[in-house]
């Protein structure tokens, strides 16, 4: 457990708090949101576990710049491609889920009238 | 340090606090809100780890996303308050939370047997690459016999034989790696990923489509 671990641990955070949202809330617009959360923190984590600092310093995004003569300069440093490409399409789902629940959302309240899983009362079953 | 390092760092106790302010403030546009600066906070984060592409895409749909929840909330103001459960089932649900995260995050961290290995922030595993006959079997030395240094990790070799190919590979030709990887490497995460959009929009469909609304509540209004 080293200093270098931190950012992980932060992740970690933001992805409790998401859960804590998703879990322990009753309105469901804020379980929305803690799912949005929850994603991005999972996100992020994958794509922190890809990162290393070019020998230049400042971190290179895997895309040849400059024609292929650059080439053995990017692979050796590059950050991690294979997270990058995993993660945008991880993204584009989360909008499709986030898009589903809140459809189921709007429906909820048309026929309760209330964002409060508590008072819908006849979800019971 | 790496600049990078104290960067994240900071946005991520910027997200972690729009986040929890997301999460318990009681005016719904707010929480909207408040989730729209972490998700900007976390595209900001892609561009600083070196990832313009996600950082692109993840604004494009924070600001769907935006929109979307922003429309259901502004027109449904709920003033029945949300609060939450008991103190009790909040702080259980708390601790219970702690305590996963604790394990999980000791299985991360810890590097001997049981341990899944991850290696620190800012030095994977492309870091450390050896030659190839590291990691050709013990009774099988022809295998490493005359071939060059290989990547021992996945990304290290898509880097090596992403773009340009070797002697053993074809490369894609594609200049920017995360591209070559999503649409030809792996085009079938791909194909996936457009059938689960395709089966979220059937499903959203299905749930707010006006047909066939009338009669199912006049079923329910006879009973």
């Amino acid at each position: 457990m080293t200093l270098a671990m931190l950012p992980y641990l932060l992740a970690f955070l933001l992805l409790v708090v998401g859960l804590y949202a998703v879990v322990a809330k009753r309105n469901v617009i804020k379980i929305i949101v803690g799912l949005a959360i929850l994603d991005y923190a999972v996100n992020l984590l994958l794509v922190l576990v890809g990162y290393r600092p070019s020998p230049s310093g400042s971190p290179m995004a895997p895309i040849l710049t400059g024609g292929v003569a650059h080439e053995p300069a990017l692979v050796a440093g590059a950050v991690d491609p294979l997270p990058q490409a995993l993660v945008l399409t991880s993204i584009v789902i989360g909008l499709s889920v986030t898009a589903l629940v809140v459809g189921l959302a709007i429906r909820l309240y048309e026929k309760y009238g209330t964002f409060d899983t508590e008072r819908m009362r006849n979800l019971r079953g | 340090m790496d600049p990078v390092f104290i960067l994240m760092v900071a946005l991520f106790v910027f997200m972690i606090i729009g986040s929890l302010i997301a999460v318990e403030t009681r005016d719904l546009l707010s929480s909207v809100i408040c989730l729209g600066a972490v998700g900007f906070g976390t595209s900001v984060a892609f561009l600083l780890l070196g990832a313009p592409d996600l950082a692109i895409t993840q604004v494009v749909v924070e600001i769907l996303v935006l929109v979307v929840l922003v429309r259901v909330v502004i027109t449904r103001r709920d003033e029945t308050a949300a609060t939450g459960r008991g103190t009790l089932a909040t702080g259980s649900v708390l601790l219970v939370m702690g305590v996963l995260v604790a394990v999980v995050f000791w299985m991360l961290a810890s590097s001997g047997a049981g341990g899944l290995q991850v290696r620190p922030f800012g030095d994977p595993l492309m870091n450390h690459e050896g030659p190839a006959s590291a990691m050709a079997p013990a009774d099988q030395p022809q295998l490493a016999a005359g071939q060059a240094a290989e990547p021992q990790s996945i990304g290290g070799a898509y880097l090596k034989h992403g773009l340009l190919g070797t002697a053993v590979s074809h490369g894609t030709g594609a200049a920017n790696y995360v591209m070559g990887i999503v649409l030809d490497s792996r085009g079938y995460d791909t194909l996936g990923e457009a059938t689960v959009i395709f089966t979220a929009i059937i499903g959203t469909y299905a749930v707010l489509r006006r047909i066939g609304r009338q009669s199912h509540a006049g079923h329910v209004a006879d009973r």
